[in-house]
Order: structure tokens, then C-alpha cells, then sequence
């Protein structure tokens, strides 16, 4: 694979072809209360015909905006204000809005991020296809009805002609994603800007949704600009890479060459913190991280997991302290009319996590994973099976028996954003549990809120500020100090990294890990990126469709998976055949 | 979609009854003896009353009473005024002239208000949605009828351009001026709402999709702005219509307007209960069934309470 890229790499050389889209020192602000912001500053960027070009960076670099600034999309505050934006050697940043409408859609397509939300729910299917073809000026009245289906076919909506007086609500996300594309392409565009067109998507969705695109765009010679923060899957699909950090480009370059080989320290943090490449990493990092300047702060996958990974292995079996035998959880759905169908959400399940050890579950969305984790958090009644934790049968606890479990056993979930009450202060949010359980008096609270705040590395200063101030890391840090402010046994993580980027991702791996050594905790860690799996789990279970399809040593499901559905899983990872420098 | 008018439909029903009871009750309970007032002071022969409380069944027990009621009414019968004019009577003067005031009403504030909403959203933060803003708030504040007495003055005397007062049938062009100052506060509400709706819309995700499609601004406006933003609109306008149906006390009393509203305040003050329980039925049907018309006018501009269970 990395054969052909190299060979089929013409961003390296130098043309006398003029290229496709020259972005020339773009720069782009937002206008706030406090005067404008700058969030793109001065960004070039070169894209030549049929080629893909993809911009990487974490949220707020600014990658988005540069997207947005070409077909003049920023939302209400936004301006460009200054730079140039050369399509076809015309300035698209001059046009009036009328020519700059011809060129949307027709010249360049857009693909957006999240396919929950851009579609409009108000509207079926087809009309939204449809209106883009007529408004492109492609065909009319039946011939556009014709054209709509005939798009939809070609972004992989098989039964398109069936499905063309749907909404969106009835379409899964990976199926809109589809519609989505078949909008973007529908008027063969020269250029087509794919925002994290994947992203809100499972892993073996989002290959088949690429491998798609790829084959389209390559048929069409469309040229494709792609934004992601996935650096792996930057590196799979696009020929150019260019690194953006806080509204610059700090490298850029053929992709091969900058994965192998970062110069810029922020690409070094970033390849070494990319998760999805650490199954060829993890027994290397250690005398890598050595080199690492931390200018752009600490976080590095370093020393604590490898000595993790080492103690592991030499781990000798004991009781398991949480055993879950069987378990099954039904719900009834409410269909049509007065029927109710049922719905085995989760099928079976048996599996056990040793006291200090880590056990992840992995599965698509609708696996049933997280409804797992429900259950074992007692926050669900389980249909049938059992659930024990030390030895006691969990099921039926009602009252302080309940209290009691639920002070061992702590939850962190997923979003960090809908998890803390924004009118809540830090300090409370974390000394709320032992508020509520009643435990010490009010002076013993503080102290042991500035214990936990230290222990998620965060400042003493921070129990005064709420939840809208903080970054996506600084709340997840909050949302664990909350989780282990009763001294819990075992936490539960339901996604508790996956709304983060990858640097910030590395640094909360990290945290937990080693709150995992010094606490002896044993976590329980719900996911569906298998990449993070091999960094902190001991143990994992695959599920899917509510069952456990492979359960064995993290080791063994990585090197050697049973399954064919692991397998698949495995393979869908982006970026997971590449060779990485530091 | 027929499930879903079936079961609105079956929720009307415990609706009805409930409220009808309710109100008889209520109103039956009231102290105050009309068949007494009927004579003043001067009482009548003995045995006059009691045949006249058997006339009107009062001399039975209140849950009887309400069941004669109740199935007279279904029959059409409506019962008849302590003076003896059938109540039937009574509504086809007053109901016509308040259908017709609500309508104007109605269109009114639906079309200046969504108007002057998408406006004032579309232009948020700029003069135009400014000057919406503070307006709808003063006819937020103002009381009705010292908006009413204003535009009398205003329009009726000083211009002249509409009369002050409404004549007994109330043609559709005397009642523009009591509309606009009926339709005046929920217009401001729809102008806020609109516009609230509008502004959140246009930062859709959906919106910036349309625009990237290569839409024009006015297709993306109409079609993925205006029809997502309609779906309050429509609820606060269905509950609106129920309430302008059942007539404008103040209104009606300033235009001197002889109107649903009037007529049962005259009734209560009166106390002829048949008329007020009369009356009330009816707007209760009328309420239930604009209610009715929301839901299902919701359902066709949102495709996701259509299809949901």
C-alpha cells in the first residue's frame, strides 16, 4: 500500500501545471466582544488536480475554518481578512455572492462533519438530493428524479429508488453520510472538501464510506480536500499532509514523508500520541519519549504504560472481584399500533475482571456495550444472569446495601461536556459524591477535593471556575476526580477518551493508568477504538450485536484474533499498516 | 398517520366530558337563585317557582341535571334563556361575529408576525430586529385596552379612517381596527418567537449544508430556514385561535362589539347558567378541536412526530 502512494505522489514534484485551488497566506478572524480573533493565520496551501490533500490538526487549530473560508461557508462572525483563495487562478475570496454561489456545488462539493445534524429533518431524502441537482442546474423534473436516484446509487444507497421519500430519521448515520457524499459529487465537482466526513462513524463504516469516496473521486479525478484530526487515516487516504496548529501550518509536505519522518515538534507529539499507530509502538516508546522536548505540555504515552504493559504480564491470576455470568438485558420497543417487539440489547454475556486489572469492551455503536456498563453500574436491572462484585450478588441491593456498592463503584462517561453541571463550580462537582454519601465534615471535603484535584494534576486554584471555562481534557480530569473522590474499587469508563483529541487523549490515558498503579483500581473501559485497547486494557471482550464474539488477553486479540469480526475491526483501524518515525 | 389522528381524537373525549361537568358544576354551585331574581321584589304566586325549577329540571340532583343536559345537547338543544329564548339563538348572533373578528385576528398576526420574525432573525443584532424587539415588548406591556382606547383615538377619531364603534351586524371591514388591536399581543409573541426560531435555524448545520449545495439565498431561507422554524410558530398559533374563538371580553367591550365574549359575561352577570354551560361546551369543542388541528398540522411540518410510535 505505501508501494503506491509513493510511487503515485505528484505533490512532491514540482509543475508548470497551474494547480487546481492555491491558497495564498489566507488569513481568517471572528469577530467577538473582545475585537476580532484570529483563527486562521496565514495559511498556503497548493492542491493540483486529482490529487488529495488532507489538513490535520486538533479542534481549534483552525483546520475547519480554512475549509469553510474557501466556498465563503463561516458561520455570521467569521471574516476572511486577508489572503487570497485561488480557484482556477480566480480569487474566490472576490466573488459577489451570486458568482460564489455558482461555484458552490457545481465547481466545489462539501461534505460535512456530523451526518446527524446536516441533513434537514423537515425534508425526505430525495428532495434534498434533488434540490441540489436542480439548483446546480444539472437536469429538471423527471430527469433530475432519475439523476437523484442514480446519485444515491453511486454513494452506495443500493435501494435508492425505494428510499427516495424517507427522512433523514430513518436513515442510520452511516447511510446519511452516504447521502451526504452523493450531495457533495452530485455535480462531479473539480474539488470536493470532505470536513471529518468519517468521523461520527464506527471504524468499519467509516472504511467502507472511505474506500467509496476514494473509488468516486478517483473515477471522476476529483481532487479532494480532506480535514481530519485522525492522523492515521490522513496518512491512508491522502497523498499531501498538512499539519495545522492555532491557525498556522507548522508542516506540510507528502504524507509518507512526514508520518516517517515529523519535523516540527507539534507533528513529533502528534505522531507519538496517535493511539491508532501504538500497536507497532508501545514496546519502542520508552527510550523514544526520552528525546521529547514537551514544549507543547506533558502527555506522552510514556514510562507508566510501558511499565504497565511489563507488570501485566507477570500479573498471576486471582479472583476475579467483579464476575458477571450471563447476563442479558431486554427492552421492549414500541412499534406501530399497540405491538411492542423485543429487543435483546445484550445476549449472554460472561466475563470476569480481575481486582487492579483493566478489561475493555469493545464494539460498534449498538453492540451493546454501553448497556453493559449500565448494568453493572446498577444504573439498569439486568433481565436475567447474575452479576457479582466481591463475592456478593449485586441485583437485588436496595437502600444502603445499594449506596454502599455504588461508593466502590464509580462511573465516568462520555461526554464531558453534558457529565458536569455547568452551574456547578469544580470544588462542588468533585465534593458532591461525598456530600452525598455524607462523608467528613466540610473542612475534611476541601482537603480531600485539593487531594483529588492533585492527583488529576490540575491547580488547587481551579475549584472556583465551572465547566464552560475549561477545555475538553480539564473536564474529563474533573469528571474523574468526582469519580474517585469516595475511593471507589473499580470505575467504570463508558468512552471516557473518545470526545478527545489525541494529545489530550494520550494525556488522560496517562492519568489513568497511573492512578491505576497508585490507587489499585480496576477499571472497567467501555470503547469502540481498538487502538486505545491495547494501550491500557489487560484483558478484552468484542461484542457484537449484544454477545461476546472473542474474549482473550489484549496480546492475543492483537496479534492473533480468532475472529472474523476482530479481524475486521483490526483491519479497519486507519493507518494501522504504517510504519511510524518519532 | 390515521393512528395518529385516531389517538387525538379518542383524547378529546375525556377532554369534553371533564371539562363540561366541571363547568356545570361550577356554575350551578354559584349562590344566587336566578328564578327569584326573575320576579324582583314583588314575589310571584306560590307554586310558580317550583313548576318553573321542574320546567328547567333543577329540582333534580346536579349529576341528573348534567346528564339530561349533556344528551339534550347532543341532540342539538341547547335549552332555552330564563326569558325563554332557545340558547341556540343566542350563539348564531354572537358566534358569526366572533368567528369573523378571530379570523382577521388571526391572519393578521400570522402573517405580519412570522414576517416581521424572519426579518428581524435573519437581520439579527442589526436596527430592523432592534426596533422589532422594543415594539413587541410595548404591545407586550400595554394593556389591551389601553391599546384599545389609543387606536380608537388614533385611527377612528383624528384620521378616520376606520368607525369607532361597530355596528350590530359587524361587517368584515368594521372589524379590522378591534382585530388588530385583539391580534396586537400575540403578534409581538409570534414576532419574538419567529425571530428566536429563525436566528437558531440559520446556524444549522442543515442550513450551512443547503448553502454549500449551491442554493440560493432565498431557497435556503424559505425552504430549510422557514419551514424548520415554523413548528413553534404553528403551536402557539393553534392555542391562539382556540382563545380568539372564544371571544375578547375587553375588546369587544371597548367596540362596543356584540360578540361570544360579551354575550357570556352578560350570562354570568345574569346568571343564566343554561346560557353560560352552553356557551362554554361549545368553546371547550371549539378549543379541543383547535388543539387537534396543531397536532396534526405539527405532524405535517415535522416528519419525525408523524412517524414516531
Amino acid at each position: 500500500m505505501s508501494q503506491t502512494l509513493t510511487d503515485t505522489n505528484p505533490g512532491g514534484v514540482e509543475s508548470d501545471e497551474q494547480p487546481l485551488l492555491q491558497i495564498r497566506n489566507l488569513e481568517v478572524g471572528f469577530q467577538t466582544q473582545r475585537g476580532l480573533v484570529p483563527a486562521v493565520r496565514g495559511v498556503d496551501i497548493t492542491l493540483y488536480s486529482g490529487q488529495t490533500l488532507a489538513i490535520v490538526g486538533e479542534s481549534g487549530s483552525g483546520k475547519t475554518t480554512t475549509a469553510q473560508a474557501i466556498i465563503d461557508l463561516l458561520p455570521g462572525a467569521g471574516k476572511i481578512t486577508g489572503g487570497q483563495v485561488l480557484f482556477e487562478g480566480r480569487d474566490l475570496t472576490k466573488l459577489s455572492p451570486k458568482d460564489i454561489q455558482a461555484v458552490r456545488g457545481n465547481l466545489i462539493g462539501y461534505v460535512p462533519q456530523d451526518p446527524m445534524s446536516n441533513l434537514n429533518p423537515v425534508w425526505n431524502i430525495g428532495f434534498q438530493v434533488e434540490e441540489a441537482i436542480k439548483a446546480n442546474g444539472l437536469a429538471q423534473g423527471k430527469e433530475a428524479r432519475a439523476r437523484t436516484i442514480q446519485v444515491l446509487q453511486e454513494a452506495g444507497l443500493s435501494d435508492a429508488a425505494d428510499r427516495l421519500k424517507q427522512y433523514p430519521h430513518q436513515f442510520s448515520g452511516g447511510m446519511r453520510q452516504r447521502v451526504l457524499i452523493g450531495i457533495g459529487l452530485s455535480a462531479r465537482p473539480k474539488l470536493l472538501i470532505a470536513d471529518e466526513p468519517t468521523s461520527a462513524l464506527d471504524v468499519t463504516v467509516q472504511r467502507q464510506i472511505l474506500d467509496h469516496l476514494g473509488t468516486l473521486t478517483r473515477d471522476y479525478g476529483t481532487s479532494v480536500l480532506f480535514i481530519t484530526h485522525d492522523l492515521g487515516l490522513a496518512a491512508e487516504r491522502a497523498e499531501q499532509l498538512v499539519v495545522m496548529y492555532k491557525g498556522k501550518i507548522v508542516e506540510s509536505g507528502p504524507s509518507q514523508e512526514i508520518l516517517a519522518n515529523p519535523q516540527h515538534p507539534y507533528t513529533q507529539r502528534l505522531v507519538s500520541a496517535a493511539p491508532s499507530l501504538a500497536s507497532r509502538r508501545i514496546q519502542s516508546a520508552k527510550h523514544a519519549s526520552v528525546g521529547d522536548s514537551g514544549i507543547y505540555g506533558g502527555g506522552s504515552l510514556d514510562d507508566t504504560l510501558v511499565a504497565r504493559a511489563a507488570e501485566r504480564e507477570s500479573l498471576a491470576p486471582v479472583k476475579d472481584l467483579i464476575s458477571i455470568d450471563n447476563i442479558s438485558k431486554v427492552y421492549r420497543i414500541r412499534k406501530k399500533g399497540l405491538r411492542s417487539e423485543e429487543l435483546k440489547a445484550v445476549d449472554g454475556v460472561t466475563f470476569g475482571i480481575q481486582k487492579g486489572t483493566t478489561t475493555a469492551l469493545v464494539g460498534e455503536s449498538g453492540s451493546g456495550k454501553s448497556t453493559v456498563a449500565k448494568l453493572v453500574l446498577q444504573l439498569e436491572s439486568i433481565t436475567s444472569g447474575s452479576i457479582e462484585f466481591d463475592g456478593q450478588d449485586v441485583a437485588g441491593l436496595k437502600g444502603k446495601e445499594l449506596l454502599k456498592f455504588r461508593r466502590r463503584v464509580q462511573p465516568v462517561f462520555q461526554d464531558p461536556y453534558g457529565s458536569l453541571d455547568p452551574q456547578y463550580s469544580v470544588g462542588n462537582t468533585i465534593a458532591e459524591p461525598l456530600l452525598a454519601h455524607g462523608v467528613g465534615t466540610a473542612k475534611e471535603r476541601q482537603e480531600r477535593v485539593k487531594e483529588l484535584l492533585d492527583q488529576v494534576s490540575l491547580p488547587w486554584s481551579s475549584r472556583f471556575r465551572y465547566p464552560s471555562e475549561l477545555s475538553g481534557g480539564q473536564r474529563q480530569r474533573i469528571a474523574i476526580a468526582r469519580a474517585l473522590a469516595l475511593k471507589p474499587d473499580v470505575l467504570v469508563l463508558d468512552e471516557a477518551v473518545s470526545a478527545l483529541d489525541v494529545l489530550v487523549q494520550g494525556q488522560v490515558l496517562n492519568l489513568l493508568t497511573e492512578l491505576q498503579t497508585e490507587l489499585g483500581l480496576t477499571y472497567l473501559f467501555i470503547t469502540h477504538d481498538l487502538a486505545v485497547v491495547r494501550l491500557v486494557a489487560d484483558n478484552v471482550c468484542v461484542m457484537q450485536k449484544g454477545r461476546i464474539v472473542e474474549a482473550a488477553s489484549t496480546d492475543d486479540v492483537f496479534d492473533n484474533p480468532q475472529q472474523a469480526y476482530t479481524q475486521e475491526l483490526l483491519a479497519a483501524i486507519p493507518g494501522g499498516n504504517f510504519q511510524f518515525g518519532r | 398517520m390515521l393512528w395518529y389522528t385516531g389517538r387525538r381524537v379518542l383524547q378529546m373525549i375525556p377532554v369534553f366530558f371533564g371539562a363540561t361537568f366541571l363547568i356545570y358544576f361550577m356554575v350551578f354551585s354559584l349562590p344566587g337563585d336566578p328564578i327569584a331574581a326573575l320576579y324582583g321584589d314583588r314575589p310571584p304566586a306560590p307554586g310558580v317557582i317550583e313548576q318553573i325549577r321542574a320546567q328547567y329540571n333543577l329540582d333534580k340532583p346536579l349529576l341528573q341535571q348534567y346528564l339530561i343536559y349533556i344528551g339534550n345537547f347532543f341532540q342539538g338543544d341547547l335549552g332555552t334563556t330564563y326569558s325563554g329564548r332557545p340558547v341556540s339563538d343566542v350563539m348564531a348572533g354572537a358566534f358569526p361575529i366572533t368567528f369573523r373578528l378571530a379570523m382577521l385576528a388571526l391572519v393578521f398576526e400570522a402573517f405580519a408576525g412570522i414576517l416581521v420574525g424572519l426579518v428581524a432573525g435573519l437581520r439579527k443584532g442589526k436596527w430592523f430586529d432592534a426596533s422589532a424587539l422594543v415594539v413587541s415588548l410595548l404591545l407586550i406591556s400595554v394593556p389591551t385596552f389601553v391599546l384599545g382606547f389609543l387606536f380608537r383615538l388614533i385611527f377612528g377619531v383624528q384620521l378616520g379612517w376606520f368607525r369607532t364603534t361597530v355596528s350590530s351586524e359587524a361587517p368584515w371591514g368594521e372589524l379590522i381596527l378591534p382585530a388588530l388591536v385583539l391580534a396586537s399581543v400575540s403578534f409581538a409573541y409570534i414576532v419574538r418567537l419567529t425571530r428566536a426560531s429563525v436566528a437558531d435555524n440559520l446556524n444549522a448545520d442543515f442550513v450551512r449544508t443547503a448553502t454549500a449545495k449551491g442554493l440560493s439565498r432565498r431557497r435556503v431561507v424559505t425552504v430549510h430556514v422557514l419551514r424548520n422554524s415554523l413548528v413553534p410558530v404553528v403551536t402557539f398559533l393553534g392555542v391562539d385561535l382556540g382563545s380568539l374563538m372564544v371571544g375578547a371580553i375587553i375588546t369587544e367591550g371597548i367596540f362596543n362589539i356584540n360578540g361570544v365574549g360579551g354575550t357570556v359575561y352578560k350570562a354570568i352577570v345574569l346568571g343564566e347558567s343554561t346560557t353560560v354551560v352552553s356557551f362554554i361546551a361549545v368553546m371547550v369543542v371549539i378549543f379541543v378541536l383547535a388543539n387537534l388541528l396543531v397536532d396534526l398540522l405539527y405532524a405535517a411540518l415535522d416528519p419525525r412526530i408523524r412517524y414516531a410510535k
